[in-house]
């Protein structure tokens, strides 16, 4: 697979479609392309879901394990996410220490999630101060063609929804071999998603293939989700360096209900 | 008598698999394997340039594999990122496949050989190098055979093919045996043996003469799913 | 006759994909071809005693006692006298890197611009990031040298460049051209195709490059069709 980056001339046509609302795939600038899912794809995980978006795909699994809490939060449990970017899903990945995309993802889903409330993290104690439930997220790309965290968010949330938490035997330990009826504490109505947009020169486009990224000037994702019936942006963070006018900011944040609602709409055909 | 295993098989028989290549559009080559409900997926990318430079060899291109479980496709999660047992599986695996392998036209090349299994369920190393094989000859690499491979075992006094978890936690009589082992595939020259158990040395040659003959259908599910995609 | 046909007509590399597949057979490694003393191994392929064998998955392909095995999928192997795209990845003080995507580097050396340049004016003819369609002139354990004297080879200007696996190049290319001359035809796009993978596409406007591009992967997704030509004029007089 290749790894030339990206060519002058390449880079100029694509602004010259993006300036009539165009991209390479026939896109529009603000398109999603098609999401595909795919539920419990590991019979070992409490819950799992493999996420395609257009040919970017990822795998999230969720684990229960009974666990401490954490000093300054003895009534909540935990919750931990993590992601491995091996070296299947893109050549640019390599075996060894993360590098910074590697540790940015899994932060930035932790984020989304976390600040969503969608999971009730009170409900997860086993006895108050002593044991609680740590929830466990890992997200693994298994093909890299852009946009891997607003895939990785779906991939996670979906698996959420169908997760149960174990059994638990006198000991504390989980008892992952019969099957549970309790499910994971979390809320219906919020369904955290995020939106990734690029710039390139003055345009903005979203969900971006792998050439667009490469090609793109600077990134900025939005977590946003529903609470108490009302739209919230719960996370955010630019990559890159180049900066985002005030105007495009404020372009993001007016668009971005309409396509939660649209994505949404997408995805509950799965569940 | 032929003693019923728990999911119905005979002693000698393999679990249900599937195989699938070209599953990750970015390989060069790609391949998913499944037996019974271990399911592994392999990633080829190469031949290509190799960093640092040290590592170079000017008479050959070099395989380098990696191995290792995602952390849900076991009940009690692994935490991300290598551990004693998958440096082992990834060495093993490699010696396993490189005899198959010729990379003399590719010098100071290496290719990537990347391993993750989705769901364990015992046999992860065997499912593994099965994907890979059939990964590396999705991607063109010039191989002389494809491996094929299996786990034998025992149940207490009994050889069995293939053996499940469940299977491989037995504990009665004689105790659970590991026997994996691969093979270049038509030829009689095998490139894993591992064991972990208590077997007779007089069994050895019931136990190859069996993983003979389930590498023989491996073979067979090898080669569909190479042929599959063209003659669709 | 075009830069791609020309060029495509004086490589080495057999046009096979661009026939009927019936006529070709898969193999996979160490199946046997052909039986028999007669036959001689050719590229993909090994004689084991009276058998000749596969040496890497591909189509099996005899010609008269020659057996092959062409391959299908993977990396480029670069070949001598291969037109291929790539991009201009540094300047060096005797020429220009550049990239197109295989393990040996490739270079363009200075004497390979078409009139004579001072080292400080080597980013006027060619600069980092450019795109070049050059053809494989020498190929040592140092790497690739390029050249880019010949009709359609040279700067890239306008357009831009996306990538196909490598092997199905010469399906998209069709046999005599008739498959990328379709194309052009069909779109009014100039288009280079490098047998690299990386292919050129330069139009007069976004659509006719869209479609020029949406044709192409779909060729290079669907080469196992028989009668592929035929099918993509109906999908052109739909579209």
């Amino acid at each position: 697979m290749s790894i030339m980056e990206p060519t002058n001339i390449s880079k100029e046509t694509l602004k010259s479609m993006l300036e009539k609302n165009k991209r390479f795939d026939g896109r529009g600038s603000m398109d999603f392309r098609n999401v595909e899912i795919e539920l419990n794809i590991s019979n070992k995980a409490e819950g799992s879901a493999r996420v395609r978006l257009g040919k970017t795909e990822v795998l999230a699994g969720i684990k229960l394990a009974p666990g401490n809490p954490y000093p300054d939060s003895l009534d909540k449990g935990n919750l931990m996410v993590s992601g491995d970017l091996t070296p299947l899903a893109s050549p640019h990945f390599e075996s060894g220490p993360p590098g910074f995309a590697a540790i940015e993802l899994p932060r930035l889903l932790d984020r989304a999630i976390r600040e969503s409330g969608m999971i009730d993290l009170k409900k997860l104690v086993i006895r108050a101060g002593e044991k609680v439930w740590t929830v466990f997220i890992d997200v693994y790309p298994i093909n890299d063609d852009g946009n891997l965290l607003d895939v990785s968010l779906i991939a996670c949330v979906v698996a959420l929804k169908k997760t149960m938490i174990p059994n638990l035997k006198e000991n504390d330990l989980p008892d992952y071999k019969t099957p549970s009826k309790t499910p994971l504490p979390i809320s219906e109505e919020t369904f955290p998603l995020s939106f990734s947009f690029f710039k390139f020169g003055n345009y903005l486009a979203m969900d971006p293939t792998r050439e667009e990224e490469e090609m793109s000037d600077v990134r900025i994702n939005f977590g946003i989700s529903k609470w108490n019936g009302q739209y919230m942006i719960n996370s955010s963070q630019k990559s890159g360096s180049s900066p985002f006018s005030r105007a495009e900011l404020e372009k993001i944040a007016e668009i971005l209900p309409q396509k939660f609602d649209e994505i949404n709409e997408r995805i509950k055909n799965y569940l | 008598m032929a003693m019923k295993r728990k999911d119905g098989r005979s002693l000698t028989d393999i679990r249900k698999m599937e195989a699938k290549v070209g599953v990750i559009p970015n390989a060069d080559g790609s391949a998913m394997f499944k037996m019974g409900d271990t399911i592994a997926i392999a990633a080829v990318y190469g031949p290509k340039h190799l960093h640092p430079q040290h590592m170079q060899n000017p008479q050959t291109g070099i395989l380098r594999c990696s191995y290792d479980l995602m952390s849900f496709s076991v009940n009690d999660r692994k935490k991300p990122g290598p551990s004693r047992r998958s440096q082992e599986l990834s060495k093993v695996t490699q010696w396993a496949l490189e005899p198959a392998i010729d990379l003399q036209d590719f010098p100071s090349t290496v290719v990537d050989v990347t391993i993750q299994i989705i769901q364990a369920d015992a046999g992860t190393r065997t499912a593994g190098i099965n994907a890979a094989s059939l990964a590396l000859a999705h991607a063109g690499i010039p191989m002389k055979n494809l491996v094929c491979s299996i786990a034998i075992g025992k149940l207490d006094k009994d050889i069995v093919v293939d053996l499940d978890k469940s299977e491989e936690d037995f504990e009665g009589g004689e105790g659970p045996t590991d026997f994996p082992l691969a093979k270049l595939a038509n030829t009689d020259q095998y490139t894993l043996v591992q064991l972990d158990g208590k077997i007779q040395p007089d069994k050895v040659k019931e136990v190859l003469k069996l993983a003979d003959d389930a590498c023989a259908k491996i073979y067979e599910i090898q080669k569909n799913a190479l042929k599959e995609i063209v003659e669709q | 006759m075009d830069t791609n046909t020309e060029a495509h007509e004086a490589e080495n590399q057999e046009d096979v994909q661009s026939e009927e597949p019936k006529k070709r057979r898969v193999v996979v490694p160490g199946e046997v071809i052909v039986s028999g003393e007669d036959f001689l191994p050719g590229e993909g392929t090994r004689r084991e005693g009276n058998d000749v064998l596969a040496s890497r998955y591909g189509l099996a392909e005899e010609s008269g006692r020659v057996v092959k095995v062409l391959a299908i999928t993977g990396a480029f192997i670069p070949r001598r006298n291969n037109v291929v795209i790539g991009r201009i990845s540094q300047i060096t003080s005797n020429g220009w890197v550049v990239s197109i995507d295989c393990a040996s580097s490739a270079f363009i050396p200075i004497d390979e611009s078409p009139r004579f340049i001072n080292k400080s004016e080597m980013d006027q003819f060619l600069d980092v990031g450019d795109a070049v369609a050059a053809k494989i002139w020498s190929m040592g354990p140092r790497g690739i040298d390029l050249a880019l004297k010949s009709r359609g080879l040279g700067k890239l200007d306008g357009g831009f460049l996306f990538r196909v696996i490598p092997n199905r190049v010469p399906r998209v290319i069709g046999r005599e051209g008739s498959m990328i001359n379709l194309i052009k035809e069909k779109t009014g796009c100039e288009i280079t195709v490098g047998q690299n993978g990386w292919i050129w596409i330069k139009g007069k406007d976004i659509e006719s490059q869209i479609k020029a591009r949406k044709a192409i992967e779909m060729v290079t997704d669907k080469i196992y069709l028989s009668g592929l030509t035929d099918k993509m004029e109906a999908w052109f007089a739909d579209n």
